[in-house]
């Protein structure tokens, strides 16, 4: 392993504490105007839904073109899932399990 | 922090980790899959490991690795960590309200283990900032459980991935458990229309916007979905009042 290499890993557990705690690291007020407070109440969902999004739908760096992707199968089960559930303690975790119980068999069966 | 008695003695402190419970085999398998990765990728395993233990992030390490392999240069590899690590900024923006109780040696150490179910437990549990003292400890404390059970299963399996990698064919694709868990928490943010409208745009201008470097479809993604909701919530698109 490289010198550069462990600076690397460093530098990027620094930025795993600065973006995680980035708006309560200062104890000054923060100086937004009222509508960038009432945008950002939609930020986080947007946050989350920029970085899963792509993960289901995108393949070799572009939209999938294909039915044959499990991950489309397996996510849509885990949606029906949740949204079945919905409300109960459980359903994120049957979400993943209901998913995975669908993606699998078409990935490692399948190939898809 | 977790190993602060005044944390662990508290009764918040197990139903964080239980809370923590009901995702955690999809942790787990992400965990794993994200140490198989980084080995089978051509990391070498003290590497992987110091990653795992340092890093804390699975979305950011997996991005990381191609980056890495590639012997990019090491401030692309951190702008593409810092991309897709941004939904934690606008997090800590809503926990603020949490944390200015406390003083910023205690915000830092409890902030660096908040990782994506940490943030959405814990304001699903505690929907409102606490004004006392005693509520303030029950945050904490169910935090410091909610996030220690998070961090120690990612390690454990992070590093039995880093261990088992050539056991593990990546071809498996266990690494989705990752990615459902992420869903799974998507579909438990979906309370009010403006949000479904919030996720929609994003996830489309995400993808639209994929093959911007470093990731920063990410940051294109979060200010779309944000301008087009401020743009149409006082319009009748909006459905009902948003309430949090």
């Amino acid at each position: 392993m490289e010198l550069s290499e462990v600076f690397t890993a460093l530098g990027l557990g620094l930025i795993t504490l600065v973006t995680r705690c980035f708006f309560f690291i200062s104890e000054r007020e923060l100086p937004f105007p009222s509508w960038a407070h009432r945008g950002l109440q939609y930020a986080p969902i947007a946050a989350l839904a920029a970085v899963v999004v792509p993960e289901i739908l995108v393949s070799h760096g572009a939209l999938v073109t294909t039915w044959l992707d499990a991950r489309l199968f397996g996510a849509a089960a885990g949606a029906g899932f949740y949204f079945y559930k919905r409300g109960q303690g459980q359903a994120v975790l049957g979400t993943i399990i209901v998913g995975m119980a669908v993606y699998l068999p078409l990935r490692i069966g399948l190939g898809w | 922090m977790f190993f602060d008695p005044a944390n662990f003695r508290h009764p918040a402190f197990r139903q964080g980790m239980v809370d923590t419970l009901k995702v955690a085999p999809g942790i787990w398998a992400w965990g794993l899959m994200t140490g198989v990765a980084m080995v089978q990728a051509g990391l070498s395993p003290t590497m992987a490991t110091l990653m795992t233990l340092v890093i804390y992030g699975g979305s950011a390490q997996l991005a990381a690795i191609p980056l890495l392999v590639a012997g990019a240069p090491v401030w692309v590899i951190l702008a593409t960590a810092f991309c897709v690590n941004l939904r934690f900024a606008v997090f800590s923006l809503h926990l603020r309200q949490y944390m200015m109780a406390w003083p910023r040696s205690q915000r830092l150490c409890i902030g660096y283990f908040i990782a994506d179910m940490n943030y959405v437990q814990f304001v699903h549990s505690y929907p409102q900032a606490s004004e006392t003292s005693e509520g303030q400890r029950s945050e904490m404390a169910y935090l410091s459980g909610n996030c220690f059970l998070n961090w120690f299963g990612w390690q454990v399996s992070g590093l039995a991935g880093v261990v088992l990698a050539a056991q593990v064919p990546l071809q498996w694709g266990l690494g989705f458990a990752g990615v459902l868990a992420l869903f799974g928490i998507l579909c438990s943010l979906c309370q009010t229309r403006m949000r479904v409208i919030s996720l929609a745009v994003a996830g489309a201008a995400a993808v639209a916007a994929y093959a911007l470097p470093m990731r920063l479809n990410i940051l294109v993604a979060i200010a779309a979905a944000v301008a087009v909701c401020v743009v149409i919530e006082q319009t009748p698109l909006a459905g009902k009042k948003v309430n949090s």
